[in-house]
């Protein structure tokens, strides 16, 4: 299986996970600072600033696109619990 | 309950009806809510609290900042007309969406239509969540702002400081930049009613102030630690919370002691580089008790590993909290009884939202007579509370043998191996979070 590896920025760690994975599945048991709502994208409180890796990430949807314009989103900012790891990457809190 | 709004205290500054102007043309025109005993349902208070909303005039203009709980609504609107016409109001300033502070709104944003509402970048969700806006009535005028932002009255201006997950994640604080006001929302209150409201004035409501912190801030110390970086440059008359006491004498006092709390659990760590492991047991004939002491015993073999082993029927639980929130790993053991953990293990695990476990590993073992479901159900908790759990838990049937009580130290090398291995700068496999 392909792997990819997501860095922690805020916590300095990093972690190897299966392409594919949520960011949502590794951030919290390893530590890292970001802070989930409701876990399905709606609430925008998981929102997610990625450092490098931009393209390792898989696209937004048009309803994770929605909730990022809601809450007046950065450019490569992204939901932490929408966005699976395609490649290496480092993510800090928005 | 005794209706304590009866008899007014003689001394009292806040009476039905009237204003109280805390700064030049900066009014206080909340609410007081003296009966209430418990908030939120997690809160308890012994005099009530008070919803505090402000009215900031200046010479282009009046501001409403933050509005009150619905059923206080009546005084909030007979304080407002004290000082101020609706159509004077081209400004609401919402630095908290939470109904005690938004109660008011609708009735507010209907008696002032032409106002405009500020919110934090964060906020906009919950504002349309909270307003349930209809199509058919044409867009809510609203406009989110961030740190720097600027809203000018006249004479009088308002700046903005985005202060996310304090405690939730639209807030921000509101700053009077010319009477050094700080608007600070719920960060700097406390559930304290008093009617004489000023904090020179009041009675000693510290351990209030202490309490809110630790069951509504705790849990966000790093974004406390972040707001006060944008708070503690700021020149300082006044800090105008949303709950208890106005803060007008020596401000900068709570400050202070805010970063005094959020920097408690780093100052309690026992070493900087030492790590920590509390080891936490309930034992009904002693054999969850040596469990955790082979458990502990093999957890010390690791260098750089301080570990601690306590008896859960020998303390109350919340020191055991203090000490969890400044440790990196916690083992519990627990006996099963009746196909389930005991109940001090249960308090325990169900006190811990009150601080950040993100990242700390958790481990659970147990002796059990024929079922043996708790050590399964404790680890399904930790992971319910985010914590890892990389090592599979331990259980032994009734007495542990020699045999087992190798495991059991075999079992607390593998945590402490565990707990070493979360050192910045390795690559962790994913597998290994558990």
């Amino acid at each position: 299986m392909a792997k990819a590896k997501i860095t922690f920025s805020d916590i300095d760690q990093t972690v190897n996970v299966p392409a594919g994975t949520r960011i949502i599945e590794v951030s919290e048991k390893i530590g890292a600072g970001i802070i989930y709502g409701c876990r399905e994208g709606d609430c925008g409180t998981c929102m997610t600033h990625v450092e490098e890796g931009w393209n390792n990430l898989t696209e937004p949807s048009v309803l994770e696109e929605k909730v990022l314009r809601e809450n007046m989103a950065s450019r490569h900012d992204r939901l932490a619990c929408q966005a699976q790891i395609l490649g290496d990457c480092k993510v800090k809190p928005a | 309950m005794m209706p304590l709004q009866a008899e007014p205290a003689a001394r009292a500054i806040a009476k039905p009806g009237e204003s109280v102007e805390i700064a030049p043309g900066v009014h206080w025109i909340g609410a007081l809510d003296p009966t209430l005993r418990t908030f939120d349902i997690i809160l308890r208070t012994a005099n009530g609290t008070t919803y505090n909303s402000y009215m900031v005039r200046g010479t282009d203009g009046v501001a409403i900042i933050d509005t009150v709980k619905a059923e206080f609504a009546d005084d909030f609107f007979a304080r407002i007309e004290s000082v101020a016409r609706y159509d004077e109001i081209r400004i609401i300033v919402l630095n908290h969406l939470e109904p005690d502070h938004t109660g008011a709104l609708p009735e507010l944003m209907r008696r002032a239509p032409q106002a405009k509402l500020y919110i934090s970048t964060r906020a906009t969700a919950m504002l349309k969540a909270l307003l349930k806006p209809k199509e058919d009535k044409g867009p809510l005028a609203f406009e989110t702002v961030g740190t720097g932002d600027e809203v000018s009255l006249g004479d009088r201006t308002l700046r903005f400081l985005h202060t996310p997950f304090l405690h939730w994640p639209d807030t921000q604080c509101t700053y009077l930049v010319e009477e050094g006001v700080l608007f600070s929302g719920d960060v700097f209150g406390c559930h304290y009613c008093d009617t004489r409201l000023l904090n020179d004035r009041c009675g000693d409501f510290r351990f209030a102030f202490d309490y809110y912190y630790a069951h509504i801030m705790r849990p966000f110390k790093t974004h406390v630690m972040d707001a006060l970086k944008l708070i503690e440059p700021l020149p300082l008359k006044t800090i105008a919370p949303t709950h208890g006491p106005i803060l007008r004498d020596r401000p900068r006092r709570y400050i202070t002691r805010y970063r005094e709390l959020s920097t408690a659990s780093f100052a309690d760590k026992i070493g900087n580089e030492e790590r920590s492991l509390i080891i936490f047991y309930m034992s009904a004939y002693g054999s969850t008790a040596r469990m955790a002491e082979a458990i502990c015993a093999g957890a010390e073999e690791q260098p750089g590993l301080r570990v601690s082993l306590y008896d859960l029927e020998g303390g109350e639980t919340q020191p055991f909290v203090d000490l969890i929130e400044s440790a990196d790993a916690l083992a519990l053991g627990s006996p099963t009884i009746n196909g389930d953990a005991v109940k001090p293990i249960w308090d325990l695990l169900s006190s811990l939202a009150v601080i950040d476990l993100k990242g700390k590993l958790g481990a659970a073992f147990g002796s059990y007579g024929w079922t043996g479901e708790a050590v399964r159900m404790i680890e399904d908790r930790m992971r319910g509370l985010k914590m890892r759990v990389p090592v599979a838990g331990l259980r032994v049937k009734l007495i542990p043998t020699d045999e087992e009580l190798d495991e059991c130290r075999a079992f607390g090398r593998d945590i402490a191996s565990a707990i070493a291995s979360g050192e910045k700068g390795r690559v962790i496999d994913f597998a290994e979070l558990g």
